[in-house]
């Protein structure tokens, strides 16, 4: 009896203990980022870590359409970073960004990708007509970025009606990569610092013009309960040990 | 917004009858034969029941993809693609679905008293004698209740779905899909409207299939 009494003694102590440690960690950051940063800012919160002992980063990555309509419905996010202008000013007309926070960190390029095995790489947009490319992915417009860039410069090449009926809609930009990297389809619009990522599985055949450069904006949240961390990680994304993490992933300064 | 709707109803449909022929004819079997590792087949059949959606998608896409393990052949040989097609989503249902039926169908023919069957057999009917006109007619209910599961489980089909076919509107665009499109959109008013519709719709199935099996006692 007095065994099992200390023996529960034990147990409560060793709970106290996790609950205390768990208080210690309490500083934590939720950022939603952008599918295309996936790789690269899990490198920059790492560092971020590693520069703030107690803070810990915690990343929701999907395509910026989607994590826009979380942070709308009320999702507990601190910090976000959208792979387009636009999805940001959405989030600033709905009043969801803390003034003054907003800030380009990262800069990319729109490229024309083909799986590693294709026999043929399209030299320029008219060649996509060719019945070689049937089936072409890009991100669905309405909700990922890479999609709007790419129907942009579709439209801009005169195309839009000749590859419409070719078009496979994506997720997200990583999940186009994904596509074209198994072999589903003959060609895929990502960005450069993706196709990079798959290096042996697929081939850029071209940088594609964009209207306005594909520049990654990132905010605080107004609703942020953590809004000094939130503002430090801005600040460290756009500090030189985070820009040479970017760097390394091959995005550019904007 | 009905093209969705005509979509989902088309590849729901053909699933179940898919899968309704595949499921009967398992069950049938399982019921009758006896062998080594029966219980293991037993489970690979039930396995998509369990597993999540998105692990047969992906099995699906390392199978039947263009560079799949059977999907390279069909498009060597056949120039068939099912990935980002409605026909691709037919499968991904009809898999899902799939064990609705074979249990329903198992369980059904192992309850048929096997003295009608002999009687059968001893007045000179054939196996498939035996089947067409002893089995099945006694097993129907267990089966129609079976099929009914697997239509309303094909319907509401989404994982697999979209890792096998995609998210092409008017294509493979299925009800399920489109809402979860609308919502990720922010598309509040369109996600209301789909989900009406998917909402009567199964209603108005449970209500059919409800008057169906009552009308057989």
């Amino acid at each position: 009896m007095k065994n099992l009494r200390r023996r529960w003694r034990a147990w409560a102590c060793c709970a106290a203990l996790s609950m205390g440690s768990a208080a210690v960690h309490a500083q934590e950051l939720v950022v939603s980022a952008a599918a295309s940063l996936t790789n690269a800012f899990q490198a920059v919160g790492q560092a971020f870590e590693q520069s703030r002992p107690g803070a810990r980063v915690v990343f929701n990555f999907a395509a910026s359409g989607p994590l826009l309509a979380q942070i709308q419905q009320g999702a507990p996010v601190d910090v976000f970073a959208s792979a387009d202008q636009e999805t940001m000013d959405r989030a600033a007309t709905a009043r969801l960004l803390a003034d003054g926070t907003r800030v380009d960190f990262a800069q990319n390029t729109l490229v024309l990708i083909v799986p590693a095995a294709a026999k043929q790489s399209p030299r320029q947009l008219s060649e996509l007509t060719d019945a070689g490319y049937a089936r072409i992915a890009t991100g669905t417009p309405a909700t990922v970025p890479v999609g709007r860039y790419t129907m942009g410069a579709v439209e801009k090449a005169g195309l839009a009606a000749p590859l419409q009926p070719r078009w496979i809609y994506g997720e997200s930009v990583r999940q186009v990569l994904n596509y074209v990297a198994r072999g589903e389809v003959d060609a895929g619009f990502v960005y450069r610092t993706d196709a990079l990522i798959e290096r042996d599985k697929t081939r850029i055949a071209l940088t594609v013009p964009t209207a306005a450069p594909v520049t990654y904006p990132i905010a605080q949240i107004a609703a942020s309960k953590n809004a000094t961390l939130a503002r430090d990680f801005i600040a460290f994304v756009r500090s030189a040990p985070g820009q040479d993490v970017l760097q390394r992933f091959g995005f550019s300064r904007p | 917004m009905l093209t969705p709707l005509w979509l989902t109803l088309k590849v729901a449909l053909l699933a179940t009858l898919l899968a309704g022929a595949a499921g009967v004819a398992l069950g049938w079997w399982m019921s009758r034969r006896r062998f080594v590792g029966k219980d293991v087949v037993d489970a690979v059949l039930l396995l998509p029941m369990v597993l999540p959606p998105t692990v047969i998608g992906y099995y699906l896409i390392v199978l039947i993809g263009r560079n799949g393990v059977f999907g390279q052949y069909l498009d060597r040989w056949f120039g068939i693609n099912l990935i980002f097609t409605w026909q691709g989503a037919v499968i991904a249902a009809a898999v899902v679905s799939l064990p609705l039926i074979y249990k329903a169908a198992r369980a059904a023919f192992e309850e048929v008293d096997g003295q009608f069957a002999s009687a059968a057999r001893t007045l000179g009917a054939g196996e498939a004698e035996v089947f067409w006109r002893i089995a099945l007619p006694l097993a129907v209910r267990g089966i129609a209740a079976g099929l009914m599961l697997a239509f309303a489980r094909a319907m509401g089909e989404f994982g697999a779905t979209l890792m096998i076919a995609g998210n092409l509107p008017g294509k493979t665009q299925t009800l399920s899909i489109a809402v979860y499109e609308a919502v990720q959109a922010g598309n509040d008013t369109l996600a209301l409207e789909l989900t009406a519709v998917i909402s009567v719709v199964c209603i108005v199935v449970l209500v059919i299939s409800g008057r169906l099996l009552q009308a057989r006692h």
